[in-house]
């Protein structure tokens, strides 16, 4: 019952945390209305006005249209969707390949660790930014691509977390009981190690999203990420700099949805951090 | 320190000539080659430019090509410029690109660290609360959109400061420096105030505010040093997001940098240039964080003995 009750210590605590609170509530409100963006959007994202063009917010479009008569809204609504869910999905690829890393290289230790440690610090030094344009320019911009390889480099610092975690819980008497038991690894991993270490694996996830979420606008905004018709927060972003002399709202609103984003999954994740281990509040 | 030196080197030139090996081939892999792009070319034209690149050769042999010329700092020819090499290339980018991420290295580390120390002195103040609440905007507001936004203020609405270009009109560097510098003041500014906090706490600070010294000598002399030592470790990464900052601030204010002409190459498909900067951007990087990893070291006097 231990475990139960660190959890809903740690609820207690999130739970006072207002600005980690008002990060959360902004986060599922953003959530929801992505997933219901086909049915709340005013507009569909590609449905266009030509006559109509530019015009500033107002009261049939809230927030103005672009060059081509699209409602910002409704696009900003669409984009969510998608800058939403490459954030999670790549931050899940990440999560998947460093958590098995760093629990095989914490528990196996040796050689083993020390092989697959050496690995993790070499990649930490060389400019992932480039192999992931590499790769897009290579075999095309597709989001399925763009999911991997974003994840296939954020994964690092998650092994690091975990390794250190799983070393520590290693030595502990109830880890040794299981093994004197025999239970076999895999049960191991999944009743005894993965358990503990959630906590850690949660926080740092939550913040990983936030960095997935600005390398893709990072690429998306050099053209090199999401592609038309398809749009993300980057690519809207990116056509209002374009634009951005006469029609400053088509960069203004795109722009306070991102930021607000990050900074609510910055207070959550931060507020996590510290519900979780209140040791490190003052960091 | 010499040995860990000597060590790290030795690491690096495998993982360098690693690097190399894999974009050489991913490059290989890659589908379309460089000449069957825009406009169709008759065949002779094309066996041609395809001998005068190498490209006849079996791929082992334009391997082995490449790595002998890559030793010798040969980076081969551009496919998109003719008669330009890449070498030549990357040696007209780099002192800008250079020029640029040192003014928003030095932007930084000034904003930075004067705010993130003052912070940790006047702890749960307002003079804490403020410069960490810029500095949460800092790391909130990507570079893609600080650049944008500052150009839109200073550049088009109060007519201020160019809204582009390097060293065409004065003041035109402003606001490159400014926007790929604030991300890392905010970044630093974090990092100094909880280094500071950290060691303000422990004995040997309270051993100097004992031994009379004035509350500047105690800050500058005794806590700084031990407290800045995140911030040394963290540049060396800098470098390395200061790089891909550099792509979109060098596309924004249209600079002519190494970011740049990396952007263009990727939409060209000029594989030569790609890869040749590839290669070019890991080693640099691969140099930068072993010089603040050392520098970080030194600053520490429990690794420094050993």
């Amino acid at each position: 019952m231990k475990s139960n009750s660190l959890w809903s210590d740690a609820l207690y605590r999130l739970s006072r945390n207002r600005a980690a609170m008002f990060g959360g509530f902004i986060l599922i409100l953003l959530i929801i209305c992505a997933i219901l963006a086909p049915w709340i959007a005013p507009y569909s994202y590609s449905y266009q006005d030509l006559n109509l063009g530019a015009s500033p917010p107002s009261v049939e479009h809230l927030l103005g249209t672009d060059i081509l008569g699209r409602d910002l809204l409704s696009r900003i609504l669409y984009g969510a969707r998608i800058s939403l869910l490459v954030g999670f999905v790549a931050t899940g690829v990440a999560l998947i390949i460093g958590v098995s890393w760093g629990i095989v290289a914490g528990y196996v230790g040796g050689r083993v660790d020390s092989v697959m440690m050496r690995i993790v610090d070499i990649l930490y030094g060389l400019p992932f930014i480039i192999f992931i344009i590499l790769l897009m320019v290579i075999f095309g911009r597709n989001l399925w691509l763009l999911f991997g390889a974003i994840g296939a480099v954020e994964w690092l610092t998650m092994a690091r977390i975990v390794r250190g975690q799983v070393i520590g819980l290693k030595n502990q008497e109830f880890v040794m009981a299981a093994r004197a038991m025999g239970v076999s690894n895999f049960a191991m991993f999944r009743r005894h190690l993965l358990p503990n270490i959630l906590g850690p694996i949660a926080v740092y996830a939550t913040l990983t999203i936030p960095q997935v979420m600005l390398l893709e606008g990072f690429l998306s905004f050099l053209g090199l990420g999401i592609q038309p018709p398809m749009s993300s927060w980057g690519t809207l972003i990116k056509d209002g700099v374009e634009s951005m002399e006469e029609y400053s709202w088509l960069l203004i609103y795109p722009g306070i949805t991102f930021t607000i984003t990050l900074f609510a999954l910055n207070f959550f994740g931060d507020g996590l951090r510290d519900a979780l281990d209140p040791k490190t509040t003052d960091s | 320190m010499l040995a860990i030196f000597v060590k790290r080197i030795l690491i690096a030139i495998p993982v360098l000539f690693a690097v190399a090996s894999i974009t050489f081939f991913l490059i290989k892999i890659a589908p379309g080659g460089p000449f069957d792009a825009d406009r169709a070319v008759s065949p002779q034209v094309l066996k041609n430019l395809n001998e005068a690149y190498n490209l006849d050769a079996s791929n082992w042999e334009q391997y082995v090509d490449y790595m002998s010329g890559l030793i010798q700092g040969d980076l081969g020819p551009s496919f998109r410029f003719p008669g330009r090499s890449v070498t030549e290339m990357i040696a007209t980018g780099l002192p800008v690109t250079f020029e640029l991420a040192f003014y928003a290295i030095l932007i930084a580390l000034l904003m930075g660290v004067f705010s993130g120390v003052l912070a940790a002195l006047k702890r749960n103040t307002f003079l804490d609360f403020i410069p960490m609440a810029i500095a949460m905007i800092g790391i909130c507001v990507p570079t893609f959109l600080m650049g944008p936004l500052l150009v839109l203020i200073f550049g088009i609405n109060l007519e201020v400061l160019p809204v582009s270009g390097w060293g065409q009109l004065p003041g035109d560097k402003i606001l490159p420096s400014l926007t790929l510098g604030f991300a890392y003041a905010a970044y630093i500014a974090r990092l100094s105030r909880g280094g500071m906090l950290e060691v303000l706490n422990q004995d040997f600070i309270r051993t100097a505010r004992a031994k009379g010294l004035t509350e500047r000598m105690v800050v500058i002399k005794h806590a700084m040093q031990g407290g800045l030592i995140p911030v040394v470790s963290f540049l060396g990464p800098a470098i390395a997001g200061l790089l891909a900052g550099s792509f979109v601030v060098e596309t924004i204010f249209q600079i002519p940098g190494l970011g740049r002409f990396y952007v263009e190459a990727a939409f060209n498909r000029d594989y030569t240039m790609i890869l040749g900067t590839t290669i070019f951007f890991s080693a640099m990087i691969v140099f930068f964080n072993l010089l603040s990893d050392l520098a970080a070291l030194w600053l520490n006097p429990r690794s420094r003995d050993t």
